[in-house]
């Protein structure tokens, strides 16, 4: 992961109800570039987009994450002008881009379909928007050549994007939309179309070319994993709406809301209610787990609030015998999957509700490595600052 | 019969199949042509039917494909056709080209509604339309005064004219030309341009280009094989076409089609009339032969392109 490449002065307040309640320092956000000010978007009766605040620092790259039907689309789509907002405004590098059209924008994009001119050959096509700048001819050949170097397609410079594969067509794409140097580069899906092997590959090549270019990138996605891998900070969209915005251990660790923490990663939660506040802790009561067990505090607690608690599956120990922990409670295996490197459990807890447990397997399992067998009765314990409080 | 029997179990449905469509050209089409090439270079007699071979005359007379050259009726013909089916075939892909390309912009609605409306004429009697525009263009027409009052309008004094001489001309060819072929051209290039990915042009339009050179770049160069299957369509019916300059046209510079028939109906000079076809159907197979190499290199393009 690059890290920003300015030194990092504190988050702006941009997004006040989406920012987490986090304990970690603000995440690292050079100076802001982008500026998205209560941009809606309407078509008909649907809102794609609803009242979304976001500001973007130069050099970043910034993920915009969400299922299908979130509204990411929509939003990418309004920043490199094919459509209007309905209300709102956005600013790139401080000028309000209302009304100009996606021609006089220094924004680029790749498209999820790549969308390369299938009659121009590979050079032609990195050329293409050379061609409205103001350059000789002999400039020209070197930016593509710089760019064909970029991308390592110099060898294919001649073919017809149809006599390429599917990975050599993404870095087409991307060539060309780098060529005239946009200040921002729009990505949408960029990973999609690719191959799981190739899929790896290619993420930590965008990173590099993003880290030489320090062009600021934004990037869609569905796939939590690419977010969380290639970005420096997420933004977490759901039916049109910004639901968190911060860097992916944010995201992780510290979910603002119900929605968040499950829609980033597995994550088992329960009804509870605080009983009492000491400082740093909150003590609450848990029904299906039988018990009052200790989880750090958010903001805003008050004793007899109901809240959830969730945790995640690798954040529990599981053992045989009780273990001096401050958080304990005991259950039976009813399942567990045997991955080689982990195992993952599904305990039965004392109100009858399954928990998922994530244990690696340090040893092998026919030498103490696998701690619980099916059935077992085992205690599952967790340390009070893995607990996640939510109030929503 | 065994033998045959077992032919036609292994690859008797394949050869059937193939071999139909086959058997229908040469049968249709093939067989036809020779015999009006065999026509072409008989001698014309008073006997029934009106030509012979040997006898008197040479038993080969390409007297016709001579008189091609030198009888200048035919040359003009032919630069008449050629001229007139040129002219409509521009106009058409001119009108036809912005139509097909608002075909595949409008909601999906008012595509069924708009397609139906270009193939609607089809429906009514190809002849009852050529004879309505005979109305509109005849003289006393209410069409005719419109145009030439507006034609009064913006001209000076001097050029005033009672009405527009619109009838028994090139000018009414071309446009009942145009009426006509339209469809044809608007078909394929709705095909064509229908395929095109909507992103390239967002593609273009984010990499700096205006609407114009969207079009100019991306569109245009892509839906070059559907003007050509349109301008064929147009072009190659245009340039023999017998019923329109018959009925609408200049008599004194008849078009080819019409010097066919009445080389066969009226002058009964049957060699002659095979002649002026086979010379129809060569300088027409050229621009398809064209067209199918250009067709076949672009289809060749495509498979090589299968593997990586």
């Amino acid at each position: 992961m690059p890290a920003a490449p300015h030194p990092a002065p504190p988050a702006p307040a941009s997004a006040p109800s989406a920012q987490a309640p986090s304990a970690l320092a603000p995440s690292a956000m050079a100076r802001p570039f982008i500026r998205i000010e209560g941009v809606s978007k309407r078509f008909g009766s649907f809102q794609a987009v609803r009242d979304v605040d976001l500001t973007i620092g130069e050099g970043e790259i910034f993920a915009l994450l969400g299922g299908s039907g979130c509204g990411k689309t929509t939003l990418l789509r309004m920043l490199a002008g094919f459509e209007d907002p309905s209300a709102g405004r956005i600013f790139i590098d401080g000028q309000d881009m209302t009304g100009v059209p996606p021609w006089e924008r220094p924004v680029h994009m790749m498209f999820q379909s790549y969308a390369i001119f299938p009659h121009m050959s590979v050079e032609r096509n990195i050329a293409y928007g050379l061609k409205h700048e103001r350059m000789s001819a002999a400039q020209r050949a070197d930016r593509v050549r710089e760019m064909l170097d970029l991308v390592q397609l110099a060898p294919f410079a001649q073919r017809k994007p149809h006599q390429i594969s599917g990975g050599q067509r993404q870095r087409v794409a991307l060539a060309r939309a780098l060529a005239r140097q946009p200040k921002l580069l729009l990505l949408d899906e960029p990973l999609a179309a690719l191959d799981k092997k190739l899929r790896e590959q290619t993420q930590f090549e965008l990173m590099s070319i993003q880290s030489r270019t320090g062009v600021t990138f934004i990037v869609v996605t569905h796939d939590q994993e690419e977010a969380m891998t290639l970005a420096d900070r997420i933004a977490v969209m759901d039916r049109g709406q910004v639901r968190q915005v911060g860097s992916p251990t944010e995201i992780y660790e510290y979910p603002n809301s119900r929605f968040v923490a499950g829609f980033i990663g597995a994550i088992s939660t329960f009804a509870a209610r605080v009983v009492r506040l000491t400082g740093e802790i909150a003590e609450v009561d848990i029904p299906a787990m039988d018990g009052t067990f200790a989880a750090r505090s958010v903001p805003g607690l008050v004793e007899g609030q109901s809240v959830t608690l969730a945790l995640r599956p690798e954040k529990i120990s599981i053992a045989k015998t009780c273990p001096a922990a401050v958080n304990v409670v005991e259950g039976q295996v009813k399942d567990l999957a045997y991955f080689g490197k982990d195992s993952l459990y599904r305990v039965t807890l004392p109100g009858g509700d399954l928990i998922s447990v994530h244990a690696v397997n340090a040893r092998r399992a026919d030498e103490g490595g696998r701690p619980a067998d099916w059935d077992d009765r085992v205690w599952l314990s967790f340390e009070p600052g893995s607990a996640i409080l939510l109030t929503d | 019969m065994t033998a045959l029997a077992q032919w036609f179990h292994r690859r008797g449905w394949r050869d059937l199949i193939i071999g139909i469509p086959y058997a229908w050209l040469i049968l249709f089409f093939l067989l036809p042509f020779l015999i009006v090439v065999a026509m072409s270079l008989a001698t014309r007699t008073p006997t029934a039917p009106p030509f012979g071979y040997g006898g008197d005359n040479p038993l080969i007379n390409p007297a016709g494909y001579a008189r091609l050259f030198t009888d200048s009726l035919y040359l003009r013909a032919f630069l008449t056709s050629l001229i007139n089916a040129g002219v409509a075939t521009v106009l058409c892909l001119l009108l036809g080209y912005p139509m097909a390309l608002a075909l595949t912009r409008v909601s999906k609605s008012w595509r069924t509604i708009l397609l139906m409306l270009v193939i609607l004429p089809f429906w009514t009697s190809f002849l009852l339309r050529v004879y309505a525009w005979m109305g509109l263009m005849g003289r006393n027409s209410w069409f005719n005064g419109l145009l030439t009052d507006l034609w009064n309008l913006i001209t000076p004094q001097a050029w005033a004219l009672q009405s527009i001489p619109m009838m028994n001309t090139n000018f009414a060819v071309v446009l009942v030309m145009v009426y006509t072929y339209l469809p044809f051209m608007i078909l394929p290039l709705y095909a064509n341009l229908e395929r095109l990915d909507p992103a390239l042009d967002e593609a273009a339009m984010d990499l700096g280009s205006r609407p114009f050179q969207v079009f100019r770049d991306v569109t245009l160069p892509q839906s070059i094989p559907g003007i050509i299957a349109g301008g064929l369509l147009v072009f190659i019916p245009a340039a023999g076409e017998l019923v329109i300059p018959s009925l609408v046209g200049d008599a004194a510079a008849p078009m080819i089609g019409r010097i066919i028939s009445d080389e066969f109906a009226q002058a009964r000079d049957w060699p002659m009339a095979s002649t002026v076809a086979v010379a129809l159907l060569v300088l027409m197979v050229g621009p398809t032969m064209i067209y199918s190499r250009f067709q076949a290199r672009a289809e060749g393009a495509e498979t090589d392109g299968a593997k990586p």
